[in-house]
């Protein structure tokens, strides 16, 4: 079979999608389509009749994709779940990445290999976006929170801006808390007081 | 004593109960064990990361297991059912077109007879398209249910019926988008699905089998036989969790703590409906009692029946044109009732001496030889009084 290799890619988020088309561009030359609607998807996707499907692991919609591994009967099933398992370690680094593939039952591993290796590499640095953007939205609350925190105290108190937050501090250490919790404490609970 | 710290999988559901509860009071404590509660976005990954080990156990559809023995969906390592978490728990549930059409038809909404519900969704159904039902998974007991039950009154798939698969969480919009005209779903979908006026409740999934195993606990079948004594602690402390939800007394702490953000992030209230059998059917607030809607503890609830397994292999079998010995075969071997008794052996449980039973046989509570002499099984019918024999071994 020495005809393109035909993938599609589910992703709802375009920019997303495009990164990960050039991704696979370099990596070979494919038949690359994107599918973003959800509505139908299993549907569509046997009207393409892929190769391969790329998809999030996180996106609940994976599960409608398992229609096709029942599609015309098990006996002939045009599509297979995820990467042999006999090959080494990929469909588990995939896993790690957050990347699902369905191959074409009999399709061999060694073209499969390049495009999954350039998923993952593509797959792992969405992570990481992800994980970075959870970090700093995270960030940004607390220092919200610990601000609120520290104008009850210098009102509560009469102190400075300085001394309210060594008052967090101190509680912090004493309770064993981190300063953004006991901020969120004093917070939740200050309107109470009224 | 230092405790092992044990990775589960979960799906959003109310009946990832056991898991939760094990953990939050204390049960799996008791067995020196920390659950690390994993909610996984689907169940084809789900399925993934317990083959792969990145968990090591987790919340499954009952039919996976057994699906996955008879070679469908997805390769990979074999896969044990070692306890039933839950029995019954789902609901079936229409579009608000579909309903006012079965109340035109003349359908009372009882939420009890099967049959009745059937024939009603006959005579209101357009008789020139399939009716389009979805479903968590192609392999669940949803799915089960729905082709038992509408072949067995005269709606065969694929002609007069297409059964898709609609993630959970996103039944609700499915539905209200007009995609689907009706589902089946573990709860609290079907009650949310109610809460914002997208479609009436019809009925719960025990009206088709009143004891259907819904829910398992998945273990790769080389770590259940590699790490037997650690699989034990687990499947106690689930048996335990299990008969906590059972009193009554329990539900209303049960919903609080499931409904927390960590775990469900739903309303407590929503996921009391289904704990406390008492559904509220229609956005018009109509109530129905259901007892026994979900069951986690009683008529030895969690014992993973052989004959169970091989009912659920032979559905499959004839809807895939597999062969059905072979699926029966496979089908048993994937629940483990042997380890399930081997874990309970010495404990508070009573366990069925047997591994097998005729399905469907038994009408009212009965009570069965079991090692500690006073067990009972409760009603385990289907609505068309059709019984199952399990081919033996």
């Amino acid at each position: 079979m020495a005809d393109k290799l035909s993938i599609i890619i589910v992703e709802p988020d375009r920019d997303r999608a495009l990164l990960l088309v050039d991704s696979l561009r370099n990596a070979g030359d494919y038949d690359i389509h994107v599918i973003s609607e959800i509505t139908g998807l299993a549907r569509s996707i046997r009207s393409h009749n892929p190769d391969m499907v790329l998809v999030d692991v996180a996106n609940p919609s994976r599960d409608m994709l398992e229609e096709l591994t029942l599609a015309s009967g098990p006996l002939d099933r045009p599509v297979a779940i995820f990467v042999d398992q006999s090959d080494d370690g990929l469909a588990r680094t995939a896993i790690e990445a957050g990347v699902s593939a369905y191959v074409v039952a009999g399709l061999k591993p060694e073209r499969v290999k390049p495009i999954m290796d350039a998923a993952v590499a593509r797959f792992n640095m969405f992570q990481r976006m992800r994980t970075e953007l959870v970090a700093t939205k995270k960030a940004l609350e607390e220092r919200k929170v610990i601000d609120r925190a520290k104008g009850l105290l210098m009102k509560a108190r009469g102190v400075g801006e300085d001394e309210a937050y060594a008052l967090l501090r101190r509680a912090a250490m004493d309770q064993n808390r981190r300063v953004a919790e006991v901020a969120q404490a004093l917070v939740s609970t200050a309107g109470l007081l009224g | 004593m230092k405790g092992t710290t044990l990775s589960v999988g979960y799906i959003a559901l109310t009946d990832a109960a056991p898991l939760i509860v094990a953990q939050e009071m204390g049960f799996a404590a008791e067995e020196g064990l920390e659950l690390d509660l994993i909610k996984a976005p689907s169940w084809s990954s789900l399925r993934d990361m317990l083959v792969f080990g990145r968990v090591e156990a987790a919340h499954m559809l009952s039919p996976v297991p057994v699906a996955s023995a008879m070679g469908l969906g997805g390769t990979g390592a074999p896969l044990s059912a070692v306890s039933v978490l839950n029995v019954n728990g789902n609901v079936i549930g229409v579009s608000n077109d579909l309903a006012q059409r079965l109340r035109d038809v003349g359908h009372s909404f009882d939420f009890t007879d099967a049959r009745a519900a059937g024939q009603a969704l006959i005579r209101a159904k357009n008789p020139d398209a399939p009716l389009r039902i979805g479903v968590p998974f192609p392999f669940s007991m949803h799915a089960e249910l729905l082709y038992y039950w509408l072949s067995a009154v005269g709606l065969p798939a694929p002609q007069g019926v297409l059964i898709r698969t609609v993630p959970p969480p996103l039944m609700a919009d499915a539905i209200a988008a007009g995609e689907i005209d009706a589902f089946c779903v573990g709860e609290p979908w079907g009650s949310i699905t109610v809460e914002n006026n997208a479609g009436e409740l019809l009925l719960p999934g025990s009206a088709i089998w009143k004891f259907a195993p819904e829910k398992v606990l998945a273990v790769r079948t080389d770590w259940a036989e590699r790490e037997e004594a650690l699989m034990g602690r687990l499947i106690r402390s689930l048996w335990r969790a299990g008969r906590w939800l059972a009193d009554p007394a329990s539900k209303s702490l049960a919903a609080e703590m499931l409904s927390a953000t960590n775990y469900l992030n739903l309303p407590a209230e929503v996921l009391d409906r289904a704990l406390s059998g008492r559904l509220i059917i229609s956005p018009r607030g109509e109530l129905r009692d259901v007892p026994g809607f979900i069951g986690f503890h009683k008529g030895c609830a969690t014992f993973p029946w052989r004959s169970q397994a091989e009912w659920i292999a032979l559905q499959l079998a004839m809807r895939t044109g597999l062969d059905r010995d072979a699926a029966l075969r496979a089908g048993r071997a994937a629940f483990r009732s042997d380890l399930h008794r081997a874990a309970l052996q010495g404990s508070e449980a009573d366990l069925p001496g047997a591994s097998m039973k005729i399905e469907g046989a038994i009408s009212a509570e009965t009570s069965i030889a079991s090692e500690g002499g006073r067990l009972s099984l409760l009603p385990d019918t289907f609505f068309d009084g059709r019984v199952f024999e399990p081919s033996g071994n």
